[in-house]
């Protein structure tokens, strides 16, 4: 599937490389040219140099055929009106983005707007983490956060995107 | 009224300032402690430091009993999100954005804000109205009743001139409120009589605006003009 993410931060490079090894099409929208140094040059994933919250910035990047959406700048405003602007105008299928204020994510869940805030799922796996230093309520979330490898789940057999 | 004002830019202040001298109660957020101290010396505790972004600020400063919420910052993200809060969290219908990007108008009415500001806009539509064949110009955008305000200055051509209102037969979504007539302000009843160079003002839906088009401007006056 074609996906659009905007904002070239350690987040968005990071789900960019996993989404290319996963065989999708991939664009990346940042304002800033250099933020494209944390893709490595074997992915193939296409760089657009814009605003993620402009119109015609997004339709360079091809919203229009785009089949996902994610918004993961680190603004949460930005994030929350180029998630918007994806799901309202242009009506891309699948739209998610990041929202670190726990409170801005529960009023704009009630409006519709899928989004992940890394502030509580932070917060509850280093609580985790600190009830359990032994490591004894290790789950494969956990790992991940902690840094072990641990293989991500098949996208074809858990409900993932398809390609 | 209880006025809530987000963004202490120049705009923020100027609007501040104007609305006090109006007897209104009004609170100006902004997050830069620094402009915040410095518009305090003039507007005293109508100021208060805080992100109106934040459903805890506004909370913290009655955003429940606010008549309306201006988000006038220079970033429409944030006037975005501070109308959204506003109207999602604290149930406030009455909320105005400025919208600095005026591609953002369109998005900002779909996403439920009552009234947006363009200034880019405004000043483009102004110099439109110099420009002659371009005549129909829109003034304000009513998002929540689905209304505009438009300016249309009768050119001597148009198909109009000199005949009654009632016989444009205009739909019921298009409503002439005023004709300005050289020094004069006319309240128009069907029987008004239009003369070429009238400044006629309406209330429009977008469909009516089309037919108010049509009906009075001839066809090189059409929308396909642009400033270029």
């Amino acid at each position: 599937m074609n996906v659009i993410i905007v904002g070239c931060g350690r987040v968005g490079a990071e789900l960019a490389k996993i989404l290319d090894k996963d065989g999708h099409t991939v664009t990346m929208i940042d304002k800033d040219a250099d933020a494209f140094g944390r893709l490595s040059d074997d992915l193939g994933v296409t760089r657009v140099v814009g605003d993620g919250t402009d119109m015609e910035t997004l339709l360079r990047a091809g919203i229009k055929s785009a089949d996902a959406f994610a918004a993961v700048t680190n603004g949460d405003n930005r994030n929350i009106m180029a998630a918007q602007i994806a799901q309202r105008m242009f009506e891309v299928p699948n739209v998610v983005c990041r929202i670190y204020d726990p409170l801005r994510q529960k009023t704009y869940k009630a409006l519709g707007l899928r989004s992940i805030s890394p502030t509580i799922v932070g917060a509850k796996l280093l609580r985790n983490d600190l009830y359990y230093p032994d490591g004894q309520a290790t789950s494969p979330d956990r790992a991940i956060a902690a840094g072990d490898a641990v293989p991500l789940a098949n996208p074809q057999h858990s409900g993932g995107p398809q390609k | 009224m209880y006025i809530l004002i987000g963004g202490g830019g120049q705009v923020g202040y100027y609007l501040t300032r104007e609305l006090m001298r109006q007897d209104h109660e009004v609170l100006l957020l902004d997050k830069d402690p620094a402009r915040v101290a410095q518009l305090a010396l003039e507007l005293g505790a109508a100021v208060k430091r805080g992100d109106a972004c934040e459903a805890r600020t506004l909370d913290s400063v009655g955003c429940e009993r606010a008549d309306m919420v201006i988000a006038v910052t220079g970033d429409d993200e944030d006037n975005l999100v501070i109308c959204q809060v506003a109207k999602e969290r604290f149930g406030r219908e009455k909320t105005i954005a400025r919208v600095n990007n005026p591609a953002n108008e369109k998005l900002f009415q779909k996403l439920g804000i009552y009234i947006t500001v363009s200034p880019t806009n405004n000043i483009l539509h102004l110099i439109e109205a110099q420009i002659p064949h371009h005549k129909l110009v829109p003034l304000i955008t009513l998002s929540r009743v689905g209304l505009g305000l438009v300016e249309v200055t009768i050119p001597a051509d148009s198909p109009a001139v000199g005949k009654a209102i009632r016989a444009l037969e205009l739909p019921t979504s298009v409503n002439v409120a005023l004709i300005v007539r050289g020094e004069n302000n006319i309240t128009p009843s069907g029987d008004t009589i239009i003369e070429s160079e009238d400044r006629l003002f309406a209330l429009t839906t977008e469909d009516g605006e089309h037919v108010l088009r049509e009906r009075v401007l001839t066809e090189d006056s059409a929308p396909a003009d642009s400033l270029a």
